[in-house]
């Protein structure tokens, strides 16, 4: 194996923390509005992720600053190209940041209502968004000769990649949804394992639409036995979801969502970016990748840091592992506090 | 070829107010991390009730801002790809290191480290507590450190080779990157300007504090609050020392910094001068009236000599004027000498307005330091205690009158953002004097832009950043204001008891609310 397919790893490594963490924090933005039945219950939610998202967050900025670093075409072609979708997440996260910080600083109830609206849109635009982004990578798109994008916006919305949309959407939710119930006490845990099991419903459908319809157009072996683990994770967090063994469910929520990407990557090796309009325009592994010195450089760095990463967030978690329900939410602040 | 132009200028627009405005939070949270985790770990030291206020006080405020700064750095993290594609291309190898660097190094502490400060109070026991804000503060100076170290390549590029067949800039050596001359010296005067922007903006607040304490015990009112101005006393004086410090040390990086910019970057001093001719020895001009960008200035203030000193550290040498800079960059690189030349009139004020803006925090401080000096050798009747506002002292036996009292409160007050419109200006005269590279040398900018972004689309994301931000700073700055101008929760307690990391055993614990929560 040579260096830029570690990389290849790597970078597929680094997407697939991020949506397994980030995705549930997406998930439990979305449940603010399905979910929480009060003030108090939203907050409940909020809070199950308030010590942790901005960490789960920075799985993406890792992610695009190591595909800067080890395949610079591929970060040039990917963001060009798909300015618009791009340029409504970063809104969105923006706007998602400062209102899980600002939302309870001051006590009004227009100021609290409007961010949590905010909260609500902003995780559930991004979760729609990356799906079709990656549905559109892995698909294909029109790149010309000297690696630029070179078709429109509404090219981007085709109906593969807004099915692609839809499963990330329902499953990053159906993620949210157990995380919730692992985290939360009283009525609202019941509630979210309910809506979990919904939840994962239309998430298999639509799922197993999308990855039969990948498999199909260009799938391999190594991709198929994503799909199969894919599928098996997902009935098997389902059904512990039923039996009431929450820890397990969202093991097995989580690797749904690290199989289903990883099966992305898998169907786009060796392409990190195919070329519709010609397919020796494609931007490979090979051709986009950095000199074997910075890549040799980094591959130093994400060794010594990365588990690093996974040590001290890992601690995060633990830190914070207890379970919070509406009796654990202080009253509303005041000013001097 | 006008499509073209729109095209480089919209980008340029767009890095430009996206990063000014990311770079508004990134100076007050570098020094905040660090100036918060001093006052908390006097807390946990000393036990003493002012420290542990302080620590809430400079908290809050530190995370109201570095809320945005996070926020405002995605943007960053991704435009290079999105407006400037060619430019991503092109040094990808050599830039994307140190960046990925910041993200798996420093921005995984900092965002992980500061969710545990934040939520911890209650978690955590005290030192535990402490540790983590220490090391988000290290995680804000390494990150700076990173993207300093790429940003000083595209000042002047080391270390890399141009590969052959791709035409493209290859890494040859990270630590030339990481450790020449331009990164050290560049990181060493913007961590002190942060430091400045800091001190001045505790300053600015804690003189707020104390003079209001100060009028309201003139006006007979209400009693001080003595937690209060115990706390803010200790602000005032934590930040006059770091202005003095801070300010002495970015005059010196600064000037060690002018020295390596006129021997990597002669033109962009010299439009920093506005010297359009070389002269030898040649004066510092401290301002000049009529058109900077003429080729020749009217009127003219000037030392004698002291440019010469500034570049070069004698009083004799002879500094190379714009013209024949710009005719020795058309020599080597081809073209017209007018090609090479940046917009002086910005880059001639952005260098004064930097110095002079920033210079003034530095002079108020010191000046605050000496009129809030030696408490304790006064005479009994000047003297204030601890939990007091202090008297603003002339001499060592001599206050100032009611009215210069009153004006050298003002002056801390109104000189509070001082320095961060210096650092504005100082990352515009640095951006813009290296004008037209991207990268010195070796990529115009003009290069450097996405060439299949249409220009409708550019304009839309400018509009729509634009706007978000004017949107944001409204919010932000009024809720900075309440929260700042409300002023240490002084009712506040210490926890009683020493959380431990297992957390409570008992089961009567279980239903607590929330130390913190959104
Ligand atoms: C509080 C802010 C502040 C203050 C008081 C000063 N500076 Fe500064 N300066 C900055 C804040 C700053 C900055 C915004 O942080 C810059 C932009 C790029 C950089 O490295 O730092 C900068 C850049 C910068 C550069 C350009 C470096 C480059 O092109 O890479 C020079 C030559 C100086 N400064 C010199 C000085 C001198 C001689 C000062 C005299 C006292 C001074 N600065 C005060
Ligand atoms: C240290 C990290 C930084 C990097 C890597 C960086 C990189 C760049 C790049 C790629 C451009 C566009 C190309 C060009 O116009 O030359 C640019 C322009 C610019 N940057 Fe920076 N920059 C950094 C820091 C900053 C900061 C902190 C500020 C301001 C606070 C700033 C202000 C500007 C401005 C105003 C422009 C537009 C200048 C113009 O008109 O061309 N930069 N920078
Ligand atoms: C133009 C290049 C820049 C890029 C790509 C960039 C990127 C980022 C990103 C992605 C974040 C958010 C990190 C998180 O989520 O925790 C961030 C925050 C930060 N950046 Fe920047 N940044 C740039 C310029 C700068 C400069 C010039 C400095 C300092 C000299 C700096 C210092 C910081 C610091 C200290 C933070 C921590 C939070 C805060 O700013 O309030 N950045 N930056």
């Amino acid at each position: 194996m040579q260096l830029h397919d570690v990389w290849f790893i790597l970078i597929a490594v680094l997407w697939i923390g991020y949506f397994f963490l980030e995705g549930f924090d997406f998930g439990i933005g979305v449940l603010t509005k399905l979910l929480a039945r009060n003030t108090a219950e939203r907050r409940v939610l909020i809070n199950t992720i308030g010590p942790v998202w901005d960490g789960n967050e920075v799985w993406l900025l890792t992610a695009a600053g190591a595909t800067f670093a080890a395949f610079p075409d591929w970060y040039a072609t990917l963001f060009s190209g798909f300015y618009i979708p791009l340029l409504v997440i970063l809104v969105c996260l923006i706007v998602r940041g400062v209102a899980f910080e600002y939302r309870a600083k001051r006590t009004d109830e227009r100021w609290q209502r409007n961010w949590e609206h905010a909260i609500f849109w902003t995780s559930l635009l991004p979760a729609f968004l990356w799906g079709v982004a990656f549905a559109n990578i892995v698909h294909g798109v029109a790149i010309d000769r000297d690696k630029n994008y070179v078709g429109g916006f509404f090219d981007l919305l085709n109906p593969y990649a807004l099915l692609g949309g839809l499963v990330t959407l329902a499953l990053f939710t159906f993620h949210g949804a157990v995380f919730a119930s692992l985290k939360t006490v009283g009525e609202i845990r019941e509630r979210a394992r309910a809506a979990a099991l919904r939840l994962g419903l239309v998430t298999a459908v639509l799922a197993l639409g999308f990855l039969v319809w990948t498999q199909l157009h260009q799938g391999n072996g190594r991709s198929l036995a994503a799909v199969v683990v894919a599928v098996a994770a997902l009935a098997a967090a389902l059904a512990a979801n039923q039996m009431g063994r929450e820890g397990w469910a969202f093991t097995f929520s989580g690797l749904t969502v690290v199989a289903a990407v990883a099966m992305l990557f898998l169907s786009l090796f060796p392409d990190v970016m195919p070329s519709t309009l010609d397919g020796s325009w494609s931007l490979t592994v090979q051709n986009a990748a950095s000199s074997p010195y910075t890549l040799k450089l980094m591959t130093i760095v994400a060794a010594v840091f990365t588990p690093l990463v996974l040590l001290y967030q890992g601690w995060t978690y633990w830190v914070f592992r207890k379970r919070i329900g509406v009796q654990h939410i202080p009253a509303a602040q005041s000013t001097d506090h | 070829m006008e499509l073209a132009v729109a095209h480089e200028t919209i980008a340029r627009w767009q890095f430009g107010v996206t990063t000014v405005y990311h770079f508004l939070f990134v100076p007050l949270t570098i020094s905040l991390a660090a100036t918060v985790a001093g006052l908390e770990t006097a807390w946990v030291r000393t036990g003493r009730e002012k420290y542990f206020h302080a620590t809430k006080f400079w908290g809050k405020l530190f995370l109201i801002n570095i809320a945005m700064g996070v926020v405002t750095g995605i943007v960053q993290e991704f435009q290079f790809g999105m407006n400037w594609s060619d430019y991503s291309r092109f040094v990808g190898d050599v830039f994307g290191a140190p960046l990925a660097m910041e993200a798996l190094i420093a921005f995984f502490f900092e965002s992980t480290f500061i969710g545990l400060w934040i939520f911890g109070w209650d978690k955590l026991p005290k030192k535990i507590h402490c540790a983590c804000i220490w090391m988000v503060a290290i995680g804000t100076v390494l990150s700076a450190y990173f993207i300093l170290a790429a940003n000083s390549w595209m000042q002047h590029p080391v270390g890399y080779s141009i590969d052959k067949a791709t035409g493209k800039a290859q890494l040859t050596d990270i630590t030339k990157v990481l450790f020449q001359d331009t990164t050290l010296v560049v990181v060493f005067h913007t961590l002190t300007a942060a430091f400045l922007t800091g001190a001045a903006f505790m300053v600015g607040i804690s003189s707020l504090h104390l003079w209001r304490a100060k009028r309201a015990a003139a006006a007979g009112g209400q009693p001080t609050d003595r937690k209060k101005a115990a706390t803010m006393r200790t602000s005032l004086r934590v930040g006059l020392v770091m202005a003095v410090v801070a300010g002495l040390g970015t005059a010196i990086s600064g000037d060690t910094l002018a020295k390596v910019m006129f021997e990597q970057q002669p033109m962009k001093m010299a439009a920093a001068e506005a010297l359009w001719d070389t002269r030898s020895p040649a004066p510092f001009s401290v301002f000049a009236v009529g058109d900077v960008t003429k080729g020749h200035n009217s009127v003219e203030l000037e030392v004698p000599a002291a440019l010469s000193f500034l570049a070069k550290s004698d009083f004799s040498s002879a500094v190379p004027g714009i013209n024949d800079t710009a005719a020795a960059e058309a020599a080597r690189f081809g073209g017209k000498p007018t090609d090479y030349i940046p917009n002086v009139f910005v880059t001639y004020w952005g260098f004064r307005l930097m110095i002079g803006f920033g210079m003034t925090s530095f002079a108020a401080g010191l000046i605050g330091l000496w009129t809030t000096r030696r408490r304790f050798l006064l005479d009994p009747e000047f003297r204030t205690g601890e939990d007091e506002a202090p008297r603003l002292m002339l001499t060592r036996s001599r206050e100032l009158g009611p009215f210069l009292t009153k004006w050298s409160w003002r002056i801390g007050i109104w000189t509070m953002g001082f320095p961060l419109i210096a650092n504005s200006f100082g990352w515009v005269f640095t951006e813009m004097g290296r004008q037209p590279w991207a990268v010195f040398g070796l990529m115009t900018t003009a290069d450097a832009v996405s060439p299949n972004v249409g220009v409708a689309t550019q304009i839309g994301a400018l509009a729509t950043f634009t706007l978000l931000y004017a949107v944001l700073a409204v919010i932000e700055v009024r809720l900075l204001a309440k929260y700042a101008s409300a002023g240490p929760a002084t009712s506040e307690r210490p926890p009683a008891e020493d959380p431990t990391l297992r957390g409570p055993s008992s089961d009567e614990d279980a239903d607590k609310p929330l130390a913190f929560a959104y």
